[in-house]
């Protein structure tokens, strides 16, 4: 039997296995989502009644609720003002930091990287009371300028620490020749090394706005201004604040608010991701 | 590795000294101005925000200050000779060790095994592909990430209820016995697996999109030339795509064994009280009920700090293991 026949032999059971698991997966990814959808539709008689029944009446009676009375309006706009914010600022200083990290060596260098792994590591509420009196003193509790410092400082070591692998391995060749013709360490970076780590800024640029969207601990803590409130404060003081009458109807639909625009960002989103991830392979 | 290509170049060496910083750089209005911006502050925002409370939480372990009243006392080591006797906060270490051993090895084999399946399991001529309408399953593999840890927490606790819940209807109606009132997060033997299944459900998704994007980062030629050698998928994925995407995989095994060390905000969604027999409770939560609700701030401080070193210690063994196993982080320096 040749080797290219015995090959070809594999394809076929192989995309078979493949398609069926990743189906699988899809629904199991999918079935909690769309039951969620469905939720709510129905009010929450409904939903303790059986978690398979239609609502008896579609109606958006629970997503004016969610947005008006509970004040999801609000929140969403301050959301995307606080979390906008701080992933431009995060991305600017972020590369920058991975990029000197990973192609100059000085010293400490290696002691910044691991100093920065530390940070990555340490488990964000053994900090989070003496954070609440450092911002105290700086005037900054409470105030959306100051979450958006302390979201830029907690996700920067996680946007230096992926983002170094892809700044390491660009070619020190190009970088030289920019030298060589007088580029500026300025220019290198934003017309040489920058373009060159594109597919890797799009993936955090990804990551950090969905894990900021989502951040929890950080504004329970530090913004307790209802009026300043992100989502996910809302989605919690909903929760708790219903108690034992739990308008789950409402919660559901508090969810598609918080979820949906995110979803619908990342689906349109995720075609560039592609693009540039192709860009990058193809150069 | 470069400096002997660029001595070839006239007045290469001296750019080639500047790159490693060896002395004699010139300190240059644009280098200087360059380091400062570009270095000093992020540092100093990092070393502000993030470093400096956590040094301070260091030091409140050695109190038995309350949190937030003025005056308290430091004594000494006494909270880690507390936590030594313990019972409960030796239960919640074992069982955030056996998250951070089972969530990272479970999510990174899923998902290494799709991000291959994606990228390269497609048709083995012709140009390197992954199977047809992957992104398909990329998208909808990547959903439960977008969704915030509190939300998928409560999702899933509707999802697992006893009574009402989508698992319990959908087994009974697909013919099983002895699901109509299960308590998945009641049962001890259930509690722990399905807590952890969340946590995987949510974070699969995510890796894959690291994965296929770290796999596409690969040069083409590096798989095209072990396919004219013969080798099959499954010698690919281990001898290029696991050799290639090395610090991709370190990293995701560091980052999700730190979040099933954490795994605060699902269990206090999915178990807000540490599960049955205290089979889920973590680290934590202990924590957290010990500064809030028991108002030691300084007992709490001290499990921090027994958190960050256990932290810690993963990270040195996955370092330690990428090591031995042959991966060289300074390779290209060197």
């Amino acid at each position: 039997m040749s080797r290219r026949r015995q090959i070809s032999a594999s394809d076929a059971p192989f995309r078979v296995v493949s398609h069926t698991v990743l189906a699988i997966w899809s629904v199991v990814v999918i079935t909690p989502l769309a039951w969620t959808l469905l939720s709510s539709f129905k009010t929450t008689r409904e939903i303790f009644a059986s978690p398979f029944s239609l609502p008896s009446n579609w109606s958006f009676e629970n997503y004016r609720s969610a947005w008006s009375r509970e004040g999801f309006g609000n929140y969403f706009l301050n959301t995307v003002v606080i979390v906008g914010s701080a992933l431009i600022i995060v991305m600017t200083l972020g590369s920058m930091c991975a990029y000197v990290l990973a192609r100059f060596r000085f010293p400490g260098s290696r002691a910044i990287y691991y100093l920065m792994l530390a940070g990555l590591t340490f488990p964000v509420f053994l900090a989070i009371v003496p954070l609440f009196l450092l911002m105290r003193d700086f005037h900054l509790l409470n105030k959306q300028p100051g979450l958006v410092i302390v979201y830029v400082a907690f996700a920067l070591p996680f946007t230096v620490f992926f983002l170094y692998p892809f700044f390491k391995r660009l070619p020190d060749e190009i970088a030289e020749a920019a030298a060589v013709d007088g580029a500026s360490e300025w220019r290198t970076f934003f017309q040489v090394m920058l373009p060159m780590a594109r597919p890797g800024m799009v993936s955090v640029a990804i990551f950090n706005f969905l894990g900021l969207w989502n951040q929890f601990l950080l504004p329970i803590a530090l913004n307790t201004d209802q009026d300043n409130y992100v989502l996910s404060q809302g989605m919690s003081r909903f929760a708790s604040q219903a108690g034992y009458a739990v308008d789950f109807g409402s919660l559901f639909a508090a969810v598609m608010i918080t979820v949906v625009p995110v979803l619908v960002m990342y689906i349109v989103f995720q075609r560039q991701l592609r693009g540039s991830v192709a860009q990058g392979t193809l150069k | 590795m470069t400096a002997p290509v660029l001595t070839e170049v006239p007045g290469g060496r001296r750019k080639a000294a500047v790159r490693d910083g060896r002395p004699g750089r010139k300190l240059t209005f644009d280098y200087v101005s360059f380091m400062l911006v570009f270095l000093v502050v992020p540092l100093a925002l990092f070393l502000v925000f993030v470093i400096w409370p956590f040094g301070q939480a260091v030091y409140y372990a050695l109190t038995d200050w309350s949190g937030f009243s003025a005056d308290y006392n430091i004594i000494g080591l006494e909270n880690f000779a507390k936590l030594w006797d313990d019972k409960l906060f030796k239960k919640a270490v074992q069982n955030n060790i056996l998250l951070a051993i089972i969530i990272p090895i479970v999510t990174i084999t899923i998902s290494l095994t799709f991000a291959t399946m994606m990228t390269i399991g497609g048709s083995r001529h012709g140009q390197l592909r992954g199977i047809r309408n992957s992104s398909f399953y990329r998208v909808v593999s990547f959903f439960p990430y977008v969704i915030p840890a509190i939300v998928i927490g409560l999702i899933w606790s509707q999802i697992y209820g006893p009574a009402s819940g989508l698992l319990n209807g959908t087994l009974t109606r697909a013919g099983f016995q002895g699901f109509e009132n299960f308590a998945w997060l009641g049962e001890q033997k259930t509690a722990r697996w399905a807590v952890m299944f969340v946590i995987i459900w949510g974070f699969v998704g995510f890796y894959m999109v690291l994965f296929i994007a770290a796999i596409k980062g690969v040069p083409a030629e590096i798989y095209e030339a072990a396919r004219i050698d013969g080798a099959g998928r499954l010698r690919m994925s281990t001898a290029v795509t696991i050799p290639m995407i090395r610090d991709a995989i370190q990293t995701a095994y560091i980052y999700l064994g730190i979040l099933a060390l954490d795994a605060f905000v699902y269990m206090q969604a999915l178990a807000p009280s540490g599960g049955p027999d205290n089979s889920t409770l973590t680290i934590s939560q202990k924590l957290f009920r010990t500064a809030f609700t028991d108002g030691k701030f300084g007992y709490a401080s001290a499990m921090g700090v027994v958190l960050a070193v256990v932290t810690l210690v993963f990270a040195a063994v996955v370092f330690t293991v990428n090591w031995i196993t042959g991966g060289k982080p300074d390779r290209k320096r060197q």
